[in-house]
């Protein structure tokens, strides 16, 4: 599990590789709180691409990262989810703090 | 009703078996034939069950976890995860879903999840005892679509 990160006007896209469980979650939390902390962007977003796994410590990576963001006023945006990985993401109800882009893939 | 084929499974409550418990029955439901989301609902709640056990069971040791699966002739298809941790004070307010005692990075969505994601769940719990958990799930597999 790693994350990649890449820098779009005031965007940073945090693409994530690798299962989600409670074990592949928390340095995926390190690497982008890293980055997070030093980039301060306006929009985060975060890409599921690459994840073919995913149980609740993906809602609760997110919902750690939306804290972070609400610090300074950033936002959140969540694509490329799989239909796994949303039907958890949906039972969260984690559509009230982050915008979800629909479509798998090249969302942007 | 007694199952056609049990299997059982012992590991110690490290993150990193997590991957390996629902692994490991996945490849013992394959039997049943199940569709890619059957296995995928059962992978998700195996790992929100044994994450409890890591997480919360034995928060601040390792522990042994004690996973049972069986397989019945009508295509149920069980899993009973035990551990001999701390056990849940109150198991109602435990399965409500965003309830958790380690707020942070823990959502409180596991049994929420686990229940969603299978047919029926059961879940005994004695203080300072330990819990155990019991996944339900039917596996009507691709033979029949």
């Amino acid at each position: 599990m790693s994350v990649s990160f890449q820098k779009r006007r005031g965007k940073l896209i945090a693409y994530l590789h690798g299962d989600i469980d409670h074990h592949g979650a928390a340095p995926m939390r390190v690497q982008i709180d890293r980055v997070l902390r030093s980039e301060k962007p306006a929009v985060l977003q975060l890409d599921f691409s690459d994840v073919a796994f995913m149980d609740s410590s993906g809602v609760g990576l997110v919902m750690g990262r939306y804290r972070l963001l609400q610090m300074y006023g950033g936002r959140l945006e969540l694509c490329g989810m799989s239909p796994g990985v949303y039907r958890i993401m949906r039972l969260s109800g984690i559509e009230k703090i982050a915008s979800v882009l629909p479509e798998k893939g090249n969302a942007s | 009703m007694k199952p056609i084929q049990t299997m059982r499974l012992e590991i110690e409550s490290r993150s990193v078996n997590e991957a390996f418990a629902r692994a490991v029955v996945s490849a013992f439901a394959a039997q049943l034939d199940p569709t890619i989301e059957e296995l995928s609902d059962l992978r998700t709640a195996v790992s929100e069950a044994v994450t409890n056990c890591i997480v919360h069971a034995y928060a601040i040791s390792v522990g042994q976890i004690y996973i049972t699966a069986s397989v019945y002739a009508d295509g149920m298809f069980s899993v009973k995860i035990r551990d001999k941790g701390c056990g849940i004070d109150d198991v109602q307010q435990a399965m409500q879903p965003l309830f958790t005692t380690r707020g942070g990075e823990r959502a409180g969505l596991g049994f929420a999840v686990m229940e969603s994601f299978c047919d029926r769940i059961r879940v005994r719990s004695v203080p300072g005892k330990g819990t155990c958990v019991t996944l339900y799930k039917r596996i009507h597999g691709r033979s029949e679509n």
